[in-house]
């Protein structure tokens, strides 16, 4: 029994640091389609992330400047976004299309110098997991939680403190109409080119310190798209997590417990009731997107309030043609 | 006080104009990048016409990246234009190239002459039938097409992974992950040095031309894309019109996985597309639909993506500055697009 309770929350343990930079590029994403934006560049954002702050770790030995390093880099990718889609009217899908092809040719061509180099000491030893005593002894949650790199308790706070910013603040609520009825919003004084502006950017944000994760934590070195896709599963997360930052922390946690479980047990048979199963570590992979399929359709069926994604999304907002 | 005005009527002349004007700025911008991060724009530029252009090889090999990117195109704009957002491309030619493996595995035997056609045919098959996934999840359940074909793209890409890491996994190929490789009548034959599909993607394009402009079809598709009552209102089954439109679009990027599998790779494997569905998404847009235009897009995409190739080798720049160059000349596109659709109206008193 001992046994069972220490591999599950060992388990539980390493399916939170798979997860972590998922849960950062995914609140990066409800922050942008709240207020109305589809921005399929997640993945060009991470990467924009992962490389400069790879890059800035190394020439400046500094963990906070790596992570804002990482963090501007995909807020810039964001505001060139923002500047097509918001000021120019420009089509969602498209730009956020490109804007990946654009991260990923920026991270590639930064990582040709960035690859075969480890990360100086003070940056790993500044993200190094945290064991907490006292605490990491409680049973099952103990190590999921406290004993881990403060890069996961960053994307803990981050992603409760988005909750209360909806919920409870008065520009949440702003945010809220511009992203469900940006004519009305704009009726009643909120400055829309503004509030969209400030989101997409910051969303752009957290998806680059969310890549950076994967360079300065989780892997720690340069891989060429190091990545590997998870943007598209952040962009399927918004969505399984109806648009809710506390949902998405337990839609990327559970995400990360299946790559976990993958990775594990690739290549063992198992055998049911007398069949022999072979194991599939890519038919888990396809659960997140089947799932998301499942909840869009789900959401639209039961046609309730609080989960339905923001009415404006994808749709330029143009005063004058209100 | 100035307005932003919409355009009621835009001048196809003026548009162009103002898109060549957006592309020479995208180069300035991406020369004066360029030369930031110590490089010769001239030279790189030089180097990425002649390494996509120069010699017989380096021509047939774009041509044969612009294949795919053509009749890709050619599927997603008849779903564009019937405003049904499709950007699930990549998995329709995924299940395309998977239908047609599935035909040359079954019947081994066949000559190619009975062979590629079968292959065509199940290749088309289900890639429509995947197409029509989100169709119908639109029409009963008003689930977004943008996000489901979005979503089976993946689900398309991790099943043939799976295919490929477990019951399709060639004994042969001692332990690798690969899936067998097609015997000789499953492949495209060469024309002029370049496989077929090169003759069947312009056959392609002017089919699709003649159904968009010429038939009742394309104009039932077109109605029915700007504006749905308007097709009920005029007695149209938008039901028919839309299954059928959907079943050609996902039905061609499902040829274009077929072609991909028989005449480059020879083969099934996760690697066929290599996000070849969503270049065309934005080779579609750049071309606004147009079939003829959707040739001369991929061509140029293809330039820059075999360009791009031949910097490596020839300039030891990596190959991802290719990828830095798209981004900043779709940017560019992008952006004008708006000078073209508004104008700016000039107006003394204050306030609206």
């Amino acid at each position: 029994m001992n046994l069972f309770i220490d591999s599950l929350s060992f388990f539980l343990q390493t399916a939170v640091q798979m997860g972590t930079h998922i849960l950062l590029a995914t609140l990066g994403g409800i922050l942008c389609e709240k207020v109305g934006n589809l921005n399929l560049g997640i993945e060009g954002m991470m990467l924009l992330g992962a490389s400069v702050g790879f890059s800035a770790a190394l020439s400046t030995a500094n963990p906070l400047i790596a992570i804002l390093a990482a963090g501007a880099a995909g807020a810039a990718g964001a505001l060139i976004y923002s500047v097509i889609t918001v000021t120019l009217r420009g089509n969602q899908v498209v730009t956020g299309l490109v804007l990946t092809i654009f991260g990923a040719g920026v991270s590639g061509f930064l990582g040709n110098s960035l690859s075969g180099r480890s990360l100086p000491e003070a940056v790993t030893r500044a993200f190094a997991p945290v064991s907490i005593p006292v605490l990491r002894d409680i049973p099952i949650l103990g190590k999921m939680f406290f004993e881990q790199s403060l890069y996961v308790h960053l994307a803990l706070v981050v992603a409760v403190l988005m909750y209360v910013y909806f919920e409870h603040t008065h520009a949440g609520l702003n945010v809220r109409a511009v992203g469900e009825n940006p004519a009305a919003a704009d009726a009643s004084g909120i400055n829309v080119s503004a509030y969209k502006y400030a989101h997409i950017t910051f969303g752009g944000f957290l998806c680059g310190i969310g890549g950076a994760y994967l360079s300065l934590v989780f892997v720690p070195r340069w891989q060429e798209n190091i990545t590997a896709g998870a943007g598209w599963i952040a962009v399927a997360l918004v969505i399984f997590s109806t648009w809710n930052p506390l949902k998405a922390i337990l839609a990327s946690y559970a995400f990360g417990a299946l790559k976990g479980i993958g990775f594990k047990f690739q290549n063992i048979d198992f055998s049911l009731f007398g069949n022999k199963i072979v194991f599939s570590p890519q038919i888990l992979d396809m659960i997140p997107y089947l799932a998301t399929v499942v909840v869009l359709v789900f959401i639209t069926m039961r046609k309730k309030k609080e989960n339905q994604s923001p009415k404006g999304l994808g749709v330029a907002y143009f005063r004058e043609e209100r | 006080m100035i307005r932003i005005v919409s355009r009621a009527e835009t001048s196809p002349l003026r548009g162009n104009i103002l898109r060549i004007g957006a592309v020479f700025c995208a180069f300035a911008a991406s020369a004066v990048i360029m030369l930031f991060i110590g490089y010769n724009p001239i030279e790189v530029f030089g180097k990425i016409i002649e390494g996509s252009l120069k010699s017989a090889y380096r021509f047939q090999e774009t041509v044969n990246k612009a294949i795919p990117l053509v009749v890709l195109s050619l599927g997603i704009a008849i779903a564009f234009k019937m405003k049904f957002w499709n950007i699930g491309a990549e998995g329709q030619f995924y299940l395309g190239a998977f239908g047609a493996s599935l035909a040359a595995f079954s019947f081994p035997s066949l000559p190619a002459i009975l062979l590629l056609p079968l292959m065509f045919v199940s290749a088309f098959f289900f890639g429509g039938m995947w197409a029509l996934v989100p169709a119908l999840l639109k029409a009963r359940f008003s689930a977004s097409e943008t996000l489901v074909t979005l979503m089976l793209n993946y689900i398309a890409l991790k099943w043939i992974s799976y295919l490929q890491y477990g019951p399709w996994k060639d004994p042969a190929a001692k332990g690798f992950p690969k899936i067998a490789p097609f015997g000789k009548n499953a492949i495209l034959p060469d024309l002029f040095g370049i496989h077929i599909g090169w003759l069947i993607a312009l056959i392609l394009v002017v089919l699709m031309y003649i159904l968009m402009k010429k038939t009742k079809l394309g104009y039932e598709i077109d109605v029915l894309g700007e504006s749905e009552a308007t097709a009920r209102y005029a007695g149209m089954s938008v039901t028919r019109i839309t299954v059928v439109a959907i079943l050609i679009s996902g039905g061609l990027c499902g040829i274009a996985g077929m072609m991909q599998a028989s005449a480059i790779e020879h083969s099934l494997s996760d690697q066929l597309s290599g996000g070849l569905g969503f270049t065309a998404v934005i080779t579609t847009w750049l071309a606004r639909l147009s079939p003829p235009v959707i040739v001369i897009a991929s061509f140029l995409f293809s330039m820059l993506l075999q360009g791009g190739n031949f910097l490596q080798s020839a300039l030891k720049i990596p190959s991802s500055v290719a990828g830095i160059l798209q981004g900043i000349i779709i940017f560019f596109v992008l952006g004008s697009e708006f000078f073209v659709r508004y104008r700016f109206v000039y107006s003394r008193e204050a306030g609206k």
